[in-house]
């Protein structure tokens, strides 16, 4: 009799179990934002005025704190007058659940106020442009260098120890530095982008072709393969999958210095509309941003692991915990490939 | 301890297995190894691998080399294939001193080293293309050898949808494909059940009739060996140097019914002699404490 505790080390749960907790990673954290945005006595520490009596500073909609609140209204009682009244509310930094729900098409919708300011499209687009044109410019470079460096010591030997010094250097820092050299428009928050991205990826990528498979270099050898063969025909295959899933993971590293990146210089993209938004106090406009983003990320994430699928016939089942992700997102079509 | 003589009796040869030992020293040599050695840095000084190894393999000769674990025949087998250096001694390819790996010496490794990116055929294609040749024809010739193991079927699947023994197969018409002067198998069948094992050994002997290769295979199964083998190298450990030179007497073409034929079995005494340190020789005893009762044994 197999140990049938629902809790087994490395023991997967059935296939309805999995998808079922797959879901609820995400509505558990939904639930908890609705539950303190809907349910009026859990934390609302402020109070929406809806009719402001006889306080004179009060307005119909101003959000004063309930102590306050209830202190103006002890002196207006004990002076004689009438009490305002109010709800409890949240602070508008949290907007409730179906205000961003409806934010994810107003934020569409609402228009640049300012000459400078975009479309939301607009900007996420520009967004989207930087990280892809930062990560390629990366790659460019610091994937055939990783692999020159995992494939031949010498070279590791040569570039790592300076490439281990200076990724630990920030790459915002680079900020000041990378505008002065490239101006303040795109390039410098493409390079603060290659900087945050090129330096890892070297690292990273050299790791994982250091841990190729020495004896399918061997037997590659004995078939008469020279070193260029070896590097191109055997070391680089062979670590074809991983490399791919390393640039992924790279790829998720580079979103997270876009907002960095966005602010040098003059400020653009996605973060700039999420400033802009945050200054005008459309906070629910703020959070579809974020979410647009973390979408945006998991999605490219997921595309590029069903591509990989395709492109790699010979794993039988890769696994990534994101190809599983996968099959629950499409399951018929994933199974069969 | 009365250690019984050594046995003879597997010198013994008819005339038709002299006469083939004839035919095959007559034949011109192919690999040839004059006083190899390697040593290895260790902790206390240099350790000494392989001491004065001299063997020549004709053409078209089957060797095994055999001996306890520790004798350093990986290290031989290596150092053939190019992929370790010797520290003195020379090896000569068809008389001419050879240097680092090529596809002359084609090797089979006990792991499966199949390209798992590359379908059954194009691991065949390999080495064919590396060595120039056009990705059409080598197609062609790619389907040849995998017709003559019986896996055309599998031409266009990967690796890892085979099996252990059918893996090994392509491995061998992988390493047969460039044309090597030498193929050399270390423990090729060593991860195989018994029963595929048999049926390799079997394989190889087909293949080795029909294809001009001569052959060198590593193995600590003394069976394998007999049943394969023209010649048997043993070796000893510490240092590893060849103990004897066997010219095996069981006459080809081999079966499986031969492995209780007299030749065989005075072959395998032998071996057996050379390999296992007889037990009263052996000064490790365990020191074990009897912890089970009295009156409940097992003999």
């Amino acid at each position: 009799m197999l140990s049938s505790h629902w809790l087994t080390v490395g023991k997967e749960p059935a296939a309805s179990i999995r998808f079922t907790l797959t879901v609820l990673s995400f509505l558990l954290p939904i639930a908890v934002w609705a539950i303190v945005s809907y349910v009026p006595w859990i934390w609302h520490p402020l109070i929406r005025v809806s009719s402001a009596g006889d306080v004179a500073w009060f307005k119909t909609g101003l959000l004063v704190e309930r102590v306050v609140f209830a202190e103006e209204n002890l002196k207006v009682v004990t002076s004689g007058g009438h009490a305002a009244e109010g709800e409890r509310a949240n602070p508008v930094f949290l907007p409730a659940p179906h205000q961003v729900a409806q934010a994810f098409i107003t934020a569409f919708q609402t228009k640049p106020i300012l000459r400078g300011d975009r479309w939301l499209h607009e900007s996420l687009w520009l967004s989207i442009k930087t990280i892809v044109l930062g990560f390629v410019f990366s790659s460019v470079l610091g994937v055939p260098l990783g692999i020159l460096c995992g494939a031949y010591p010498p070279i590791a030997r040569l570039t790592e120890p300076v490439i281990d010094f200076i990724r630990y250097m920030p790459a915002p820092a680079f900020g000041a530095l990378a505008v002065a050299v490239l101006g303040i428009f795109d390039a410098p928050k493409m390079a603060i982008i290659v900087i945050g991205t090129f330096f890892q990826q070297v690292l990273v990528i050299g790791n994982t072709v250091r841990r190729h498979e020495p004896a399918l270099v061997e037997a590659a050898q004995t078939l008469g393969a020279n070193r260029r063969q070896l590097l191109l025909s055997v070391i680089v295959p062979s670590c074809l999958v991983d490399l791919y899933n390393d640039q992924r993971i790279l790829l998720g590293w580079a979103w997270t210095y876009l907002i960095v990146a966005e602010v040098v210089g003059v400020s653009s993209g996605i973060t700039f509309f999420i400033n802009q938004q945050a200054k005008y106090r459309n906070f629910e406009n703020v959070y579809a941003a974020i979410i647009m983003i973390g979408l945006i990320g998991l999605m490219t994430d997921q595309g590029l692991a069903f591509i990989g699928r395709r492109l790699f016939p010979w794993q039988l089942n890769p696994p990534s915990r994101l190809g599983r992700f996968l099959r629950w997102l499409f399951p018929q079509k994933a199974v069969e490939a | 301890m009365n250690s019984p003589a050594p046995t003879t009796d597997y010198l013994r040869q008819s005339l038709g297995v002299t006469e083939r030992f004839q035919r095959l020293k007559a034949r011109p040599v192919v690999l040839e190894i004059e006083k190899l050695g390697r040593q290895f840095a260790g902790k206390n000084g240099p350790v000494t691998a392989l001491r004065d190894i001299s063997l020549k393999i004709h053409r078209r000769e089957l060797v095994c080399v055999i001996g306890p674990s520790g004798c350093g025949k990986s290290t031989l087998i290596r150092i053939i294939a190019g992929l370790d250096v010797p520290t003195s001694g020379r090896l000569l390819v068809d008389g001419k001193e050879s240097r680092g790996p090529s596809s002359e010496r084609g090797m089979v490794f006990q792991g499966y080293t199949l390209f798992p990116w590359l379908t059954v055929k194009r691991n065949v294609m390999f080495g064919l293309q590396m060595g120039g040749m056009s990705q059409l024809e080598a197609e062609g010739k790619a389907l040849e050898w995998l017709a003559l193991v019986g896996l055309s079927k599998f031409a266009d699947t990967y690796p890892a949808q085979l099996s252990g023994g059918m893996k090994q197969r392509v491995a061998i018409v992988r390493a047969l494909a460039p044309n090597p002067r030498v193929l050399l198998m270390d423990e090729p069948f060593g991860a195989l059940d018994a029963q595929t094992r048999a049926q390799m050994q079997a394989h190889l002997l087909e293949i080795w009739r029909n294809v001009d290769v001569t052959i060198l295979f590593i193995t600590h199964d003394l069976d394998e060996a007999i049943y394969l083998a023209d010649r048997i190298i043993v070796l000893k450990a510490h240092p590893g140097e060849v103990q004897e030179v066997i010219e095996v007497s069981v006459p080809r073409p081999r079966s499986a019914e031969q492995f209780n034929s007299p030749e065989f079995l005075a072959t395998r005494r032998r071996l057996e002699e050379l390999i296992h340190p007889r037990v009263d020789l052996v000064h490790e005893k365990l020191p074990i404490v009897r912890l089970t009762p009295v009156g409940d044994d097992v003999e």
